[in-house]
């Protein structure tokens, strides 16, 4: 007699790596299209380019404000769980096994981390069957190449539970493959980094919308975002950082004039509005005479260090052609003093002393 | 939502409040998300938010779960939703 699964006539469920772009969309349409019950992932490790940034600038506020992996979300029908994964993130930034890639960019051992928590997500009242991502072979020189792909499979526990609908014709067949809850002849072989093969089908599953580029939605991945990370550990000299920290990268101008202090600047009405949630933890410019931005100091800055940080504030303040700028120093003690300062001339700000170039 | 499990702490049609102020995206919406997995099909959850991109996200979660937004207020400065949880 036949053994009959009691599960056969259950739908398969699979968890989708939704990033917001356009390949982890299509590998979800894909499977979804062949009736599985699909539902997406999305990680907020906290370096995420979206929302924050957009939400911080004023001058980004004219754009349409929208998270995309919510917004692919919904032109798919699926559910999204978005996971704070900030905490448990800070180990793959500061000791990834594989390595970086061209900046601070762990993105092999990132990749390992969010199919492994894909698969082992507790929001649901049961598991997934198998997971999906957007991945292309040869498509990212760090984590998306041939020979990568079995590591990832591998070292996170999904072994051949991992199905990458866009380039699975190039890989051996999965067990979702193997079992029939997909058929491998409607998945896809694409390669390499040219994207017209997804825009093409893009195009042709209707998807006229979507965001752009594909990936680029890692601030680690950022030289300039790294510069300034790295600087941050070369100046307390440990690698480690909070969410603060990691925010405060995000914004302003970075300045270093000493290894024992840098300063962050606003650079417009937004930055200074959210640099001002932060004010009461450092010692913090304002100039006073002219408009300008909000300046905080990290670190600890000795007493003559704060005419130099003075001037600094005030060249990017109005008052920059002025003969002299008055600037308040508020210290996180309450007390507060008036500089009269010389704006300082852009000769005398040293390149050297811009953090993350 | 398959997650929202009956909860004894919170008697179903009750109201639950969840402060996001100073957030900014995406953390409102996965603290929401995080709080109605905690309450009941009929409950009410109150958001309170600063960040304007609330006024996009909490919508379209709330789209995608099916969960039913009542109200959308904005009052100096802050946004205030009202979130019925469906099943």
């Amino acid at each position: 007699m036949e053994i009959q699964d009691k599960n056969a006539d259950v739908p398969k469920r699979a968890a989708a790596l939704i990033s917001g772009g356009l390949d982890s969309m299509l590998a979800a349409k894909i499977i979804l299209d062949q009736g599985v019950d699909v539902e997406g992932v999305n990680f907020f490790t906290g370096f995420c380019v979206e929302g924050h940034t957009h939400a911080i600038r004023k001058k980004d506020r004219s754009r349409e404000k929208r998270n995309n992996a919510l917004w692919v979300a919904e032109q798919l029908g699926i559910k999204l769980h978005i996971v704070d994964v900030i905490d448990e993130y800070k180990d793959i930034v500061l000791n990834p096994k594989h390595g970086y890639g061209a900046n601070l960019n762990p993105c092999l051992d990132c990749k390992i981390f969010m199919v492994n928590k894909a698969l082992t997500q507790d929001v649901l009242d049961r598991g997934f069957d198998f997971v999906i991502t957007g991945e292309v072979i040869g498509q990212r020189p760090k984590s998306q190449r041939a020979d990568t792909m079995p590591v990832i499979a591998r070292e996170s526990g999904a072994g051949d539970r991992l199905l990458r609908p866009l380039c699975a014709l190039n890989l051996p067949p999965t067990l979702p493959e193997r079992e029939g809850w997909v058929d491998r002849g409607k998945l896809y072989g694409f390669h390499g980094r040219d994207r017209k093969p997804q825009m093409a089908l893009a195009k042709s599953l209707g998807f006229t919308d979507y965001a752009q580029p594909a990936g680029g939605c890692c601030f680690l991945t950022d030289p300039r975002y790294a510069g300034k990370l790295a600087d941050l550990w070369d100046a307390r000299g440990e690698r480690d950082y909070d969410f603060d920290d990691i925010m405060l990268l995000k914004v302003g101008r970075h300045i270093r004039p000493a290894p024992h202090y840098k300063l962050i600047v606003g650079r417009e009405e937004g930055e200074n509005n959210f640099l001002s949630g932060y004010r009461r933890r450092f010692v913090h410019l304002n100039t006073v005479s002219h408009t300008g931005p909000l300046t905080l100091i990290d670190g600890k800055p000795k007493q003559g260090d704060l005419l130099l940080a003075a001037r600094i504030a005030a060249r990017y303040s109005q008052g920059r052609g002025a003969e002299k700028v008055s600037v308040s120093v508020h210290h996180p003690s309450g007390v507060t003093e008036e500089l009269r300062v010389e704006p300082l001339p852009p000769t005398e700000l040293e390149p050297a002393w811009h953090v993350g170039g | 939502m398959a997650s929202v499990v009956t909860n004894q702490e919170h008697p179903p049609g009750g109201t639950a409040r969840l402060d996001a102020r100073g957030l900014l995206c995406p953390l409102p919406v996965i603290r929401t998300q995080d709080k109605i997995r905690t309450l009941n099909v009929g409950d009410v959850l109150e958001v309170v938010a600063t960040d304007p991109g609330v006024l996009h996200d909490i919508p379209a979660w709330c789209r995608v779960h099916g969960h039913r937004l009542l109200t959308t207020e904005r009052h100096t400065g802050s946004f205030y939703f009202k979130i019925k949880v469906t099943p």
